[in-house]
């Protein structure tokens, strides 16, 4: 642990030589400490690498992403081209054969999809969705808990008290409310989404920021006189990053989650939208009649999907070493 | 402390009457009031009759003042496809999310502390890595996969146990529950443990956590210099000190389980609120949702307030913290 701790203290020993060399107008470039010394993000990588476990889980998620991004270009069928599927092959068991004497893998579902071709288009969705609600949700958060920080008094008393607030609901119930109120479609789970979750952000950013707003460098920078949004985005919020990453993960691990829960509730994803979750539900039905495959595959690709992140997530947690208050 | 829990009281009153302006404003200004709150298949004077009767001619805050009065009242509207009251149809459902969240909440205890105290004592043991490997997967598997999965496999496949409904209730002191008959537990087996994974989960890491604290303590150590036999100092001396976080942190997560049971309810068909959210959501049944909704933010308000003069009788630190700004 006193190595990752060492090299968080360098990167922002360098980051102050950096900055304040850079703001000197580049007078003397930033001498390096030791001549043949790795950087500390080649220092991260070696350790985060170190645990096999946690090298295991970015080369499935790798492929997973991999296996989405591209899926148009290799899946058997089309599961939307309503000209490629056939309404006589529904239901058809892990192995079955379809009416062109294609081979149903993983089975078809109720309207005669090849499952493994709508996991891998419902993948797409679930990551996108989540991806992107994470990443949107991630700005507004740590715009919002760099200001408080910085801000202080009663600006940061009143969003304490809002993301306080809105942390004390279940984020479930919280995107349930958002959802009914909003209606079903992409872009108002999006919404629910970057809702619930922008307040995980603001509280782990003004914490880190607080720590870091005492610091000597941001004085430094302060008495340069340089503007305060200057002082925030480029001398503070670099080194906010390291615990924001490890947060990153995890709620973008929520955020599908969250996500499919709500497409299977039936108050997500439009059925135009097949994400996992609607996949899942779609074969709930078929479930008591034990075709059990409609649900169980799609299941299993949404678990070893978050699985993956989770597992990659806690290396970061551990590497990173940042002191998350949850 | 009154002073402590007079301000507590006050910033719910605040928390509810923000969140009725949310929702208030939610119903009707995002979305039409009269395409939310008037049966679809009414006609046109039946419209006119409701905008009239819900002051919907009237300017925005007239409307929300009417709204809030008409809540203390405990009227919420009614309910298009059952023709009752909403806030009635909510109440009665009550006691099935709260029977369901008990019984997931007892089974987290019973379940949970056991393995987390077994894991915490032999931390080395093959049994122990599969118990935290297994609570690891507990956190990550998505509730609602599971909870088909254990349908499939129990009910269905095995056919050991009934796939929807309550079962027979039975009455004892005055309350009416499934777990007083055995056809109403065998029918609240499945969905109480689908939504008590995550907390057992959750209870074996803290058991867990708390036993390998407690086991280096001076108190176990003076134990066992009396010679006191190992299952005394496990069941009596350890046992009690690692069930104060436990059930602290339990207490906390009661409100999660309640919200988290409209997914259970939802699979099993389970009578209780979460699923009656679901159906009035599905057959747009709009002053159930609203009711719903209102009443959800009152019990986690009340639930929020409970903990929090709990955790300041328990912990003298939170309120002088906040008296001292």
């Amino acid at each position: 642990m006193s190595v990752v701790d060492d090299s968080r203290r360098a990167d922002t020993d360098t980051g102050v030589k950096a900055n304040a060399a850079a703001d000197k107008g580049n007078e003397a470039p930033a001498k390096p400490r030791t001549a043949a010394v790795e950087t500390p993000f080649q220092r991260f990588i070696a350790t985060f690498f170190e645990s096999a476990i946690a090298t295991g889980a970015l080369v499935v998620l790798t492929l997973i992403v991999l296996l989405a991004v591209f899926a148009p270009f290799f899946v058997p069928q089309n599961p939307y081209d309503l000209g490629q599927v056939d309404i006589m092959d529904s239901r058809q068991p892990p192995g079955g054969e379809s009416l062109t004497g294609y081979t149903f893998w993983l089975g078809s579902d109720g309207a005669g999809r090849d499952l493994f071709s709508a996991i891998l288009y419902g993948l797409r969705i679930s990551l996108a969705v989540g991806v992107m609600s994470g990443l949107i949700a991630m700005v507004i958060g740590t715009a919002v808990g760099l200001t408080a920080a910085y801000a202080g008094g009663r600006v940061e008393s009143l969003i304490m008290r809002i993301v306080d607030l809105q942390l004390s609901f279940p984020a479930i119930l919280v995107a349930l409310m958002l959802v009914t109120v909003l209606g079903k479609g992409i872009d108002k789970i999006m919404i629910a989404l970057v809702t619930v979750q922008w307040a995980y952000y603001a509280r782990t950013v003004r914490g880190t920021a607080l720590v870091e707003r005492q610091k000597e460098y941001v004085e430094a920078a302060r008495c340069l006189g340089l503007s305060h949004a200057r002082v925030v985005f480029s001398h503070i919020m670099p080194n906010c990053l390291a615990p924001l990453i490890v947060v990153v993960t995890v709620q973008t691990a929520h955020a599908i989650a969250l996500e499919a829960t709500l497409s299977f509730l039936g108050v997500g994803l439009p059925q135009t939208e097949p994400s996992l979750g609607l996949l899942i539900s779609n074969g709930f039905e078929y479930m008591l009649s034990q075709k059990y495959w409609i649900s169980f595959f799609p299941g299993i690709a949404l678990l070893v999907t978050i699985v993956a992140i989770n597992l990659v997530g806690d290396r970061l947690r551990d590497v990173l070493n940042p002191r998350l208050d949850r | 402390m009154t002073a402590f829990i007079i301000r507590r009281l006050l910033q719910s009153v605040g928390v509810v009457l923000v969140m009725s302006v949310i929702v208030f404003f939610g119903v009707n200004v995002v979305g039409d009031p009269v395409d939310m709150l008037v049966n679809p298949e009414a006609d046109q004077a039946e419209i006119d009759r409701v905008i009239k009767s819900l002051g919907l001619d009237q300017p925005i805050h007239v409307q929300y003042y009417y709204f809030i009065v008409n809540a203390l009242r405990g009227d919420l509207g009614t309910s298009f496809i059952f023709g009752e009251p909403a806030l009635q149809l909510i109440v009665q459902r009550m006691p099935a999310t709260l029977e369901l969240a008990v019984v997931a909440l007892l089974m987290a205890i019973i379940i949970g502390i056991p393995l987390g105290l077994y894991a915490g004592l032999k931390p080395d043991a093959l049994s122990s890595k599969f118990i935290m490997s297994g609570s690891i997967l507990g956190f990550s598997l998505p509730t609602f996969w599971v909870g088909l999965m254990m349908m499939m496999v129990f009910a269905v496949i095995l056919g050991w146990l009934p796939t929807t409904g309550r079962g027979e209730l039975g009455t004892f002191l005055g309350i009416r529950s499934s777990v007083f008959t055995l056809d109403g537990l065998s029918h609240v087996a499945l969905p109480a443990l689908n939504l008590a994974l995550l907390k057992i989960s959750l209870v074996i890491r803290l058991a867990r956590a708390g036993t390998r604290e407690a086991i280096h303590q001076d108190y176990i150590k003076f134990a066992r210099a009396k010679g006191l036999s190992s299952s005394r100092i496990v069941f009596v001396h350890l046992l009690k000190n690692i069930l104060i976080p436990v059930v602290t942190v339990l207490g906390l997560e009661f409100g999660s389980l309640i919200a988290f049971s409209v997914v259970t309810e939802f699979i099993f068909a389970w009578p209780g609120m979460g699923k009656l959210l679901i159906d009035s959501i599905q057959q747009l049944d709009r002053p159930v949702i609203v009711a719903y909704l209102i009443i959800i933010v009152l019990m986690f308000v009340v639930i929020n307030l409970i903990v929090d003069i709990l955790y300041s009788m328990l912990d003298p630190r939170v309120r002088l913290g906040e008296a001292s700004p």
